[in-house]
């Protein structure tokens, strides 16, 4: 598997930086699973993290040592980082999902499209698995601002441009795109948008020319 | 602001700690210890992995006097009040305590390992969201890192500081700002092309891990 479309070097920053909504930072975290150069240039800019981390200080109150120590006796030490798991969803998807494919929750949007909407704490972004069958086009919808869209399963295609397993698209609001599923296996994607997305239609764009009369 | 804390970290450094070092003078000369650059600067990966093999106090001590006081700082910079960040600054050293066991030397310095605490911890108690983590690589039995590749790592963190300090102002604040979370991403997009440049032989170093990781993950299969 070669992944040819990455994340972003701004949507690496914001993610090792911390500042980028939920929705997108699971997008992001499943790609960098997915992809090591990705991986390695996030590590990259968390150094970045690092060297600003030392540019300033601010006294700790007195006896701050003692009560961390008081601290440590106490804290329930924190969990590990997820293992890889066996399955399509690499393992922070499936923290989401809670387990592989087989336990999503799919709602239908018509066409045999569907799509299942996972719970973010963070309501900035949202965040959605869509399954869309070889062939048919991906639910019109519309976006106020970034989306950010990646192929689990199967392939799409936007334009000339293909988008297999890892493949990352990044549209902004812009951006008038229309992804289409290739033909074969039902294409599988982990779709994050910015505010609430509002599919235009419950049917998948290939119905609208008939109803648009 | 830079010259005070200098100034400090050179009051902090207990004389004849072996955690200390001197310049260096040859990368690979001598194995099993850990070195930096600086001559003022205490080796932070030796201290830290005394706290990974014996729960050092004193070692841990030593972070916490350097590292706590940064956290707090940064945390207040990012819009905590003083008082939360006081609390998260000692809740971020209590988990460097019992993470030290994932610590892995030659993947990060401790400056970025810690940074990448206090970040989860400000998103937890800042923006009370979850952070979604990429699944860990498994690196294997081979737990013991490779000297060279842990000094590489060490002298790739000093370049990075060192290339950041020497960035114009404007650059620079834009870079702490971004880090911050003063900066959209979109922000970040428009004004911040350019770390990248800075950080070109840090990804090429990362790059080249993985690579070897793959590598030998290829080899004992």
């Amino acid at each position: 598997m070669t992944i040819r479309h990455h994340l972003s070097d701004p949507l690496l920053m914001a993610y090792a930086a911390g500042t980028i909504p939920e929705a997108f930072g699971l997008v992001i975290a499943t790609h960098v699973s997915m992809c090591d150069d990705c991986r390695a240039r996030l590590a990259a800019f968390e150094a970045v993290g690092g060297a600003v981390l030392e540019t300033s200080q601010v006294e700790m109150s007195a006896g701050s040592l003692d009560a961390c120590f008081d601290r440590i006796s106490t804290m329930t030490p924190p969990a590990p980082p997820p293992a890889r798991k066996a399955g399509v969803l690499p393992a922070p998807l499936q923290d989401y999902v809670g387990g592989d494919l087989e336990r999503v929750r799919w709602r239908p949007l018509g066409f045999g499209a569907k799509q299942a909407i996972l719970p973010c704490t963070d309501s900035a972004a949202s965040v959605r698995l869509l399954a869309i069958p070889g062939g048919v086009a991906m639910p019109d919808h519309t976006h106020r601002g970034l989306e950010l869209t990646l192929v689990l399963q199967g392939a799409f295609t936007d334009d000339d441009d293909r988008f297999e397993r890892g493949d990352v698209e990044i549209a902004d609001a812009e951006v008038d795109h229309t992804p289409v599923a290739a033909p074969g296996v039902t294409c599988i994607c982990l779709a994050a948008t910015q505010g609430r997305l509002k599919f235009s239609s419950l049917i998948p764009r290939l119905a609208q020319p008939f109803l648009r009369i | 602001m830079m010259l005070t804390a200098i100034r400090t970290e050179i009051q902090d450094a207990p004389l004849g700690s072996h955690g200390y070092v001197g310049r260096e003078t040859n990368a690979h000369a001598s194995k099993g210890r850990w070195r930096v650059t600086s001559e003022a600067e205490p080796d932070w990966t030796a201290v830290l992995l005394r706290v990974r093999e014996s729960q050092d106090r004193a070692a841990f001590a030593q972070l916490f006097h350097h590292f706590a006081p940064r956290i707090k700082a940064f945390l207040m910079k990012s819009g905590a009040s003083e008082p939360l960040a006081e609390e998260c600054a000692q809740d971020v050293m209590a988990t460097v305590w019992h993470k030290a066991v994932q610590f892995n030397p030659d993947r990060a310095s401790v400056a970025t390992w810690i940074f990448t605490i206090a970040r989860n911890r400000r998103i937890d108690a800042l923006r009370k969201a979850r952070r979604p983590e990429p699944e860990d690589l498994d690196w294997g039995p081979d737990q013991e890192p490779d000297q060279a590749d842990v000094y590489e790592t060490q002298q790739e963190s000093e370049r990075l500081n060192h290339a950041l300090r020497l960035l114009p102002e404007k650059q620079r604040i834009l870079v702490e700002k971004a880090f911050l979370g003063e900066l959209t991403h979109s922000e970040i997009a428009a004004e911040t092309g350019l770390p990248i440049g800075t950080i070109k032989s840090r990804i090429r170093l990362a790059l080249d891990k993985l690579r070897q990781h793959l590598d030998k993950k290829a080899v004992t299969k």
